[in-house]
């Protein structure tokens, strides 16, 4: 992939006769999410300008790039935790409203609600969304069984690990069965023994769900080794440097990272990111 | 004797927790004895008097304590609600409400202190026929020290039992504070 960027990213351009109008360029297919003219700015600095980007449906995706690139920022844009300048984010043509999503954040203690069970805190969306007692626990015992939960649920969040809240975490934004799955550097606050059982978590989930996957990391190993698609940013003002495909098939093992394609993909990944840190 | 101000303190929490508006609203609170005149120009020298102007001085309290409890209520708890697309009441009754339970109960403990002490003073200087300020300043009169005394130590008691009894439901009812 030289300095083309990958169909999968950019929108194809519009076919002849049709308007030239942006938000009239069609997604490219496998698209779930589509971002279309994305402005934002800072204190009167831009950050983005007129961002166009794709997001591909069931896949994970890492966002990456040098400081202030705005990497948390553009997931959070696309989340709807942070408001736009200008722009359309779509999910399947649909608004943000219309849409189911999760959101993991990087500090898990903050997240979780004390006063209830880490039991009640996953169920907790679902509840509030209506669900009826009994499908509530039939949806709860599900996730329990599929990230094989051995610790016990009935206790509150403050007597749980930080892999454990980290991971009840995880469960209660998928309770809902969203469409697409935000984290925003989940492991930063976990010790390495807690990356390595959330990675393979967080696999399992998305084998099993298909749920589409975006992934702030600012750790290079994390964002390169359970993404499909690396989203490398430039500095600001911000654009797409590159689209890194890593194909590898999963589950990956942590043995993985000895794995040629992933050395390589890694240590493109970080040519990459340090020509775009001293751009 | 006794009675009266636990049923000052009971009845400012009510007062407080009903009028909880969760308002950014500084305004200068005056010391509340200075407000003793004033309300003894409203109620008379009568008991509802003591009872209303320590309600009041807890109330104020309680209030700012609630307030100041909600607005810092941790925004990633709020945004974690707000993301699962809870309607904004329950992002109010679950997060926030519950976030501001540690500071408004520390008003509570503060203003059971505030309102026993305005009791006591009032006791002391509208003329009430009975009391532990009144108590306190009849023997103070006629030097009777060792009653004073006595009286003095009871209602350091009191204070302190009281101000148990709330730490006790605190730990009881707010069980992850300082561990969340």
């Amino acid at each position: 992939m030289s300095g083309a960027l990958p169909i999968s990213v950019l929108p194809p351009q519009a076919a002849a006769g049709e308007p030239d109008s942006l938000l009239t360029l069609r997604a490219a297919p496998q698209t779930h999410v589509t971002v279309r003219g994305l402005s934002k700015s800072f204190a009167g600095k831009p950050l983005y300008t007129n961002f166009n980007l794709d997001l591909p449906r069931a896949r994970i995706v890492s966002i990456f790039g040098p400081n202030g690139c705005g990497k948390s920022t553009l997931m959070n844009m696309i989340a709807g935790l942070v408001p736009l300048d200008a722009g359309e984010i779509l999910f399947d043509g649909k608004s943000l409203k219309d849409t189911k999503i999760g959101y993991v954040f990087q500090n898990y203690r903050d997240a979780l609600f004390p006063w209830i069970t880490a039991w009640d805190n996953i169920a907790y969306p679902l509840r509030r969304g209506g669900m009826k007692e009994a499908d509530v626990r039939a949806r709860v015992e599900a996730l329990v069984k599929l990230f094989e939960i051995r610790f016990d649920l009935q206790r509150y969040p403050y007597e749980l690990s930080g892999g454990q809240m980290q991971t009840v975490c995880i469960m209660r934004s998928m309770a809902t069965e969203p469409e697409v799955l935000f984290l925003d550097e989940p492991f930063s606050a976990l010790d390495f023994e807690m990356t390595l059982f959330i990675r393979a978590k967080l696999q399992e989930a998305h084998l099993a769900t298909g749920t589409t996957m975006v992934i702030v990391s600012h750790d290079l190993e994390d964002a390169v080794f359970l993404a499909d698609r690396i989203l490398l940013l430039t500095r600001r003002p911000t654009r797409i440097a590159e689209l890194v495909s890593f194909e590898m098939a999963r589950p990956r093992l942590p043995e993985a990272v000895a794995d040629p394609e992933f050395v390589r993909v890694k240590a493109h990944t970080l040519e990459v990111f340090r020509r775009e840190m001293n751009a | 004797m006794i009675g009266v101000p636990l049923g000052v303190m009971l009845g400012s929490s009510e007062a407080a927790y009903r009028s909880v508006e969760f308002l950014i609203d500084f305004f200068r609170s005056t010391p509340s004895s200075a407000l003793i005149p004033l309300f003894l120009l409203i109620f008379g020298i009568t008991d509802i008097n003591k009872i209303a102007i320590a309600s009041f001085g807890a109330m104020l309290i309680v209030l700012f304590n609630s307030a100041y409890g909600v607005m810092n209520a941790k925004k990633t708890r709020v945004m974690a609600a707000q993301i699962m697309g809870v309607s904004k009441w329950h992002v109010f009754k679950d997060v926030m409400l519950m976030e501001s339970l540690a500071q408004t109960f520390v008003g509570l403990r503060s203003a059971v202190s505030m309102a026993l002490v305005i009791v006591i003073v009032a006791e002391m200087f509208i003329g009430s026929e009975n009391g532990l300020g009144h108590r306190i300043i009849d023997a103070q009169q006629v030097f009777n020290v060792k009653e004073m005394y006595c009286s003095i130590l009871v209602t350091g008691a009191l204070g302190y039992l009281l101000n148990l009894l709330f730490l006790l439901i605190e730990k009881k009812l707010i069980h992850w504070s300082g561990k969340a």
